[in-house]
């Protein structure tokens, strides 16, 4: 029988898999997009197992609204990125260094 | 029903009808022409809508099933957010204008991203919250790197959405184990189930990964990598307007989560806000003694003054919010008459932010020079300057809450902290002669902004102009 622990644990998986590939990943900054996006998932997974787990639909509308927000930021992050490789004409993580923060 | 909540956003929905009447108006007639004219319009449309929301607010207003709340407390957020991105928009115009950066999506941007600032201090569940904060965050992404064609602030944009996104993702999860734990998302629902040593584990880690989230949003350490970076990327009038608006805007988001949803359990996160505080402080005030770009050295200045108004918070008491919202009003006047300085900094025509240009400026411009002196003092904190109360304030409430060893460590990192404001007031009085010289601007709004902020920092010594008394009815609205 698969129970919310089990969900959960999918979800947290996930998560952390999203956290590791920004942190990690030296590559390529469309990386970072879809690990953005699988944290985004993750939390969809989430709610949608809280939301069929209590019984209460507010759950399913959060997620509702966290897909919409997420396509909306995908949107806005490609933008960016746009002009960033136009100016710089590269897009690879370790090419974000002009200012040393 | 829906007419009575709809009434009670009011403000909201005007401003997001002017930001897209603006929008579709530019597009389909004049385009950037209209920048200017749009830029004034603007402003004018935040402060009448900061005239309507102080004067005419009253009471307690929930909407939406309690989704949505007008209270003192966010009238005076949204009071100070209007009022501050007015300024800065107003300072931004000529500055703007010379580099040829005034589109006409400026202006639309910046309207748009304070709707976000004004749900978000109206939150009153986890979903508006995430609604509002995202909107805004959208907006600044977008208007960091509106200078399309420079490497720097392209690269601040990309730097502040990766890692603002990533806060956004670790808001929402924490958001989501709050609503699987409590069973709901409304903050009157959260308070009744987290309540003083009965707060389940899962919803200490929802709790956990929501101040983590905020904190990236007030660029408090261990979350503030992002700060120097878009500071120093970003066109000089947006980073002004990074540093006023948006930063009262979380730190009240930050206070309503906290007091709103958690306020039955203040013993629960009032340790790591306090952590949060002390490492702000201090890391804002060491990083930034080496700094030679003003732009970067008002980007530690900020961490440190986060941390003193975490402080507050960390209280969990009246008064700490109280101390906060005072702090917070006084720090973005501060920083929007430091900026309308920073915008005047040019040379042939060309922008400089290099501390070191301001060797012997006293010499030349000794009134503006006096001026910046004042508001150098306030920052740090010097008495008798407006800048020395707030402090004040905070520490005083941070003492009377018993964390007595918060309020040593906040007058010890202030201590630190006041060497590199007076090393530019060293430099503006004593410095050695330059090989070459500012310009002379001769921008008389920036002027204004610049006078009036210094004559605020002065004058504000009476009775800080009333201001305790508003944020004191904030701040009982608050917490209870």
């Amino acid at each position: 029988m698969i129970g919310l622990e089990h969900y959960l644990t999918v979800a947290a998986t996930l998560f952390v898999i999203g956290i590791f590939g920004l942190f990690v990943n030296r590559k390529n900054v469309i990386i970072l997009l879809m690990s953005i996006e699988l944290m985004l998932l993750a939390v969809n997974i989430n709610l949608v197992a809280f939301s069929s787990f209590l019984g209460d639909l507010v759950g399913q509308v959060f997620t509702l609204f966290v897909l919409t927000v997420a396509a909306a930021e995908a949107a806005i992050g490609l933008a960016i990125l746009v002009c960033f490789f136009r100016t710089r004409g590269t897009i690879a993580v370790e090419d974000v260094n002009v200012m040393k923060g | 029903m829906i007419q009575a909540d709809l009434n009670i956003i009011m403000p909201e929905i005007i401003l997001s009808l002017f930001a897209i009447g603006a929008l579709l108006g530019a597009v389909y007639t004049s385009k950037d022409k209209m920048g200017p004219m749009l830029v004034w319009a603007t402003a004018g449309v935040f402060l009448a809508l900061a005239l309507w929301i102080g004067v005419n607010g009253q009471g307690t207003n929930p909407a939406f099933g309690g989704m949505f709340v007008d209270d003192a407390f966010s009238r005076f957020a949204k009071v100070a957010i209007l009022l501050s991105s007015a300024a800065v928009l107003v300072m931004s115009q000529e500055y703007m204008q010379r580099k040829g950066l005034l589109r006409f999506e400026y202006p639309v941007l910046v309207a748009l991203s304070v709707v976000g600032m004004m749900v978000m201090v109206s939150a009153g569940d986890l979903m508006t919250l995430y609604m509002g904060l995202e909107l805004q965050s959208l907006a600044l992404y977008v208007v960091a790197s509106l200078r399309r064609d420079s490497a720097r602030s392209t690269e601040a944009g990309l730097k502040y959405f990766v890692l603002g996104a990533l806060s956004s993702g670790l808001l929402l999860y924490g958001a989501s184990l709050t609503y699987g734990f409590a069973g709901t998302t409304l903050f009157s629902g959260i308070i009744q189930t987290a309540t003083e040593g009965h707060t389940s584990i899962g919803l200490l880690f929802g709790l956990v990964f929501i101040i983590a989230g905020l904190a990236f949003k007030v660029s408090a350490v261990p979350f503030h990598m992002w700060t120097p970076d878009v500071y120093e990327g970003s066109p000089t009038p947006v980073t002004a307007f990074f540093a006023t608006a948006p930063k009262i805007a979380a730190m009240a988001l930050f206070a309503r989560v906290l007091h709103d949803a958690f306020g039955s359990a203040v013993s629960d996160w009032s340790q790591i806000i306090a952590l949060l505080s002390v490492v702000s402080m201090f890391l804002g005030a060491f990083a930034a003694i080496g700094q030679t770009n003003i732009k970067r050295l008002m980007a530690f200045s900020s961490i440190a003054h986060m941390g003193y108004a975490l402080m507050g918070l960390a209280a969990g008491t009246v008064l700490g919010v109280q101390a906060m919202l005072v702090y917070m009003a006084i720090y973005v006047t501060m920083n929007i008459g430091t900026f309308a300085f920073i915008l005047s900094m040019q040379k042939d025509g060309q922008a400089v932010t290099d501390i070191g240009s301001l060797n012997q400026y006293a010499k030349r411009e000794p009134g503006k020079a006096l001026a910046m002196l004042i508001l150098l003092f306030s920052m740090a904190g010097v008495p008798p300057m407006v800048g020395f109360f707030g402090k004040f304030y905070v520490l005083r409430a941070a003492y009377d809450a018993g964390l007595a060893w918060l309020a040593i460590a906040g007058v010890i990192a202030s201590v630190i902290g006041a060497y590199y404001y007076l090393r530019i007031v060293f430099y503006m009085y004593f410095g050695e002669v330059p090989d070459e010289t500012l310009d002379k601007s001769h921008s008389p709004v920036l002027w204004g902004f610049l006078m009036a902020s210094a004559a605020i920092m002065v004058l504000g010594l009476v009775n800080l102009f009333g201001i305790e008394g508003a944020a004191a009815a904030a701040a009982a609205t608050l917490v209870n």
